[in-house]
């Protein structure tokens, strides 16, 4: 319990700093070269294989890991860095991104030796991609409601039940399910666990979901008695719902949760030293100081999960903020910039149209901001 | 950076500002300035209590949380900043800055100056140290307060003297040349990250009441705390509570290890924390219900306090406009990092 939020600010080293100076002069090539063009959201929705190829080769992918397993034994305060610069670019990066963020750390922590041998180095080259399986069709914000079930059958492990809302499981390597194995929904937070279950595989149905953009980021993947190896349990048996909520912990906090429409910020500051007006330019400057704000923000979280001080309160404070900022990206430029939205139109007009359809995601996806917010007022002691 | 003497000197601030009793403000200036808080930050060789801009910070942080009416942040915030960088000597007593440019000019071999100057707590004041114009010189001068100087007195929403003072030919008592770098646009500056760190105090201090308030005060049977609209209300001000500090004490940082973006640091803090505070007033007010509009309730003190800080030194939409012309000739994203290209 506390009486307000204790998140002091962080100063990158110059070692960061270089290698921000690295990362862009990369970034700055690849766009020359006309690999990848700056999209809204392409965390979420942009996957480009050769492009993560490219970021492995140079380090920049499971950058925290263990030499060992493949990683850099970098600072989490440099992956931000990386990341930063990345998100900013509206580079195409989606491919790996679940991999890097949260899977990586996860099977680090939790994984037995094989399935580090087996995952983290292929993750840290850029290789490998994972997909989450945790909301449900009755399982959305109240995740400890999960029906899928793990049964022992000989052999392994058979899982039945149906994930909604998986990003990426259509490219993806392997999918990590949230199931239960023992006790019933009611028990909660009891008797869950979480399985590694490579894809594609028997009795794994994958299916799109067409979301309002018309497009196929997310997917609905059914589970119909599919077995898998004794080996696929992650972890402790019945500890799922706290390795889940350490994972939320690096899925909550990084700093795509206020720069998913940059990009679009970006090309419209630059609209607006072309054509802007003195009414364009304050909001410009309105929209930059809080921009500023939410960086200050997520860096003081990166280096208080980087120092080991529990960052969940603090990452549900500035993902509030940060997915509101998004939206109001997106209204900001809509009003001023004098163009209508066009879809898969140039430049300006279609990262508009991108980032309006994506709008309502901002607020729901990784824990809808009302629950957000119900963990900021535990943390304060009044829940 | 000290953390273990920050810790010591909030512990020392806030236990004077704590205490409560008769002529609470007079009895906590005396103690505040008897132990040299209201000059931290300010060189010893310059007449001031040393330490750093972060000790500095943790005094006029503590006394925006108290809302107690005492001038820190003009006495070692401004004032002491403009003689110390001017190599001049703070005078003993309560010494406060002009926010306006006096024009000065020499006459019998003494320095003359003349204005309508906007000067914070000017009727406590034993001096007031102003920036003047004079031919194509740009000093820092002193004024006595009894120099015959008229006073007209006025207050800003929480009743903080907000004093003009009227030049006419008056008598500096010490004056030197400003340093190269110190004009109106670095004493704006230098004001507005003060009040960005007030604001952000001052948010704090309505978060830790309201969290208490709704906590303590029970109403349909059980307490204000227990209904989710409530507990949805007290997450966005702890939310933007938490914005408003970060900024603040960033900016802190930027303009202690004299970054090279610390201009920007400080404009994007001063927008943040006064855009910040019409949320965080009003979700406080309205937490606290009717009791907290009541003058007898401490609320009223700190958000009337927010209502006017946002305004001084620069409200939101002037710091906006400034990182605005800021981006003609830098890209947005290096100058959200600080970094050059």
């Amino acid at each position: 319990m506390t009486t307000s939020i204790h998140l002091p600010p962080h100063r990158l080293s110059a070692a960061a700093r270089r290698l921000r100076d690295d990362v862009r002069s990369f970034l700055d090539g690849e766009l020359a070269a006309g690999t990848f063009v700056p999209r809204c959201d392409a965390w979420m929705s942009v996957a480009d294989p050769a492009f993560s190829r490219r970021l492995g080769a140079r380090g920049w992918i499971g950058m925290t890991l263990p030499s060992a397993y493949g990683g850099h034994d970098r600072s989490p305060l440099e992956r931000f860095v990386v990341t930063e610069e990345l998100l900013a670019a509206g580079a195409p990066v989606a491919a790996h991104w679940i991999a890097d963020r949260q899977m990586a750390p996860s099977i680090l922590r939790h994984g037995s030796p094989s399935q580090r041998e087996r995952y983290l180095p292929a993750i840290a080259r850029g290789e490998c991609y994972f997909a989450i399986g945790m909301s449900e069709p009755d399982a959305g914000s109240d995740l400890a409601s999960v029906r899928t079930r793990a049964r022992q059958v000989d052999g392994g492990w058979e899982i039945t039940g149906t994930k909604v809302w998986t990003t990426g499981a259509h490219f993806a390597h392997a999918i990590v399910v949230l199931a239960r194995t023992d006790g019933s929904p009611g028990d909660r937070h009891a008797g869950l666990s979480q399985f590694v279950v490579d894809l594609p595989a028997p009795g794994v149905e994958i299916r799109p979901i067409r979301t309002i953009d018309g497009e196929h980021h997310v997917n609905e993947v059914i589970f119909d008695a599919a077995v898998v190896a004794e080996d696929s349990l992650l972890g402790e048996r019945g500890a799922g719902w706290r390795q889940v909520t350490a994972e939320l912990a690096h899925e909550r906090s990084g700093p795509e949760r206020y720069m998913s429409t940059v990009p679009l910020l970006r090309a419209w500051a630059e609209h607006v030293r072309q054509h802007g007006d003195a009414s364009a330019e304050r909001e410009l400057g309105g929209l930059t100081a809080r921009a500023w704000t939410l960086r200050q923000m997520s860096l003081s979280v990166a280096a208080a999960l980087a120092e080991g001080r529990p960052p969940e309160i603090a990452a549900a404070l500035v993902k509030d903020l940060g997915s509101r900022f998004e939206a109001d990206v997106v209204e900001t430029v809509r009003r001023l910039a004098g163009i209508e939205p066009r879809k898969h139109g140039p430049g300006l007009e279609g990262l508009l149209a991108e980032a309006i359809l994506h709008s309502p995601a901002f607020t729901l996806r990784g824990g809808s901001n009302e629950i957000l917010r119900s963990v900021v007022a535990r943390g304060l002691g009044v829940r | 950076m000290n953390d273990d003497l920050r810790a010591e000197i909030r512990a020392a601030v806030t236990a004077i500002l704590d205490r409560r009793g008769e002529d609470r403000t007079g009895r906590a200036w005396k103690e505040l300035s008897e132990g040299g808080f209201h000059l931290v930050g300010v060189p010893e060789e310059a007449g001031g209590s040393g330490g750093g801009l972060g000790e500095l910070a943790v005094v006029v942080d503590a006394a925006a949380f108290h809302a107690v009416p005492v001038p820190v942040a003009e006495t070692a915030f401004l004032a002491g900043w403009l003689l110390a960088r001017s190599g001049l000597s703070v005078p003993a007593g309560m010494t406060v800055a002009s926010l306006d440019e006096a024009r000065g000019h020499r006459q019998d071999g003494v320095l003359r100056l003349s204005g309508r100057l906007r000067v914070p707590w000017a009727r406590h004041a034993g001096h007031v140290v102003t920036m003047a114009r004079c031919a194509q010189e740009n000093l820092v001068a002193v004024i006595p307060g009894d120099a015959g100087a008229e006073l007209v007195t006025a207050e800003n929403l929480a009743g903080e003297p907000r004093d003009l003072l009227v030049l006419d030919g008056v008598v500096a008592a010490a004056s030197a040349a400003a340093p190269p770098g110190l004009d109106a646009t670095a004493l704006l500056r230098r004001g507005a990250l003060a009040r960005s760190v007030q604001l952000a105090a001052a948010a704090r201090a309505v978060l830790v009441s309201a969290r208490r308030h709704v906590t303590e005060r029970e109403q349909f049977g059980r307490p204000l705390a227990r209904f989710q609209a409530v507990q949805q209300h007290l997450a966005a001000l702890a939310a933007q509570v938490t914005a408003m500090q970060v900024s603040a004490q960033a900016a802190v940082a930027a303009v202690e290890h004299e970054d090279a973006d610390a201009a920007v640091a400080v404009a994007a803090a001063k927008a943040a924390t006064s855009a910040g505070a019409r949320q965080v007033a009003a979700i406080g007010h309205q937490l606290h219900g009717a009791l907290g509009y009541s003058s007898e309730h401490h609320l009223g003190a700190v958000t009337t306090r927010l209502w006017a800080w946002r305004e001084e030194f620069g409200n939101e939409s002037h710091w906006h406009d400034h990182l605005a012309a800021a981006l003609h000739d830098r890209a947005w994203w290096p100058l959200l990092t600080g970094d050059a290209r």
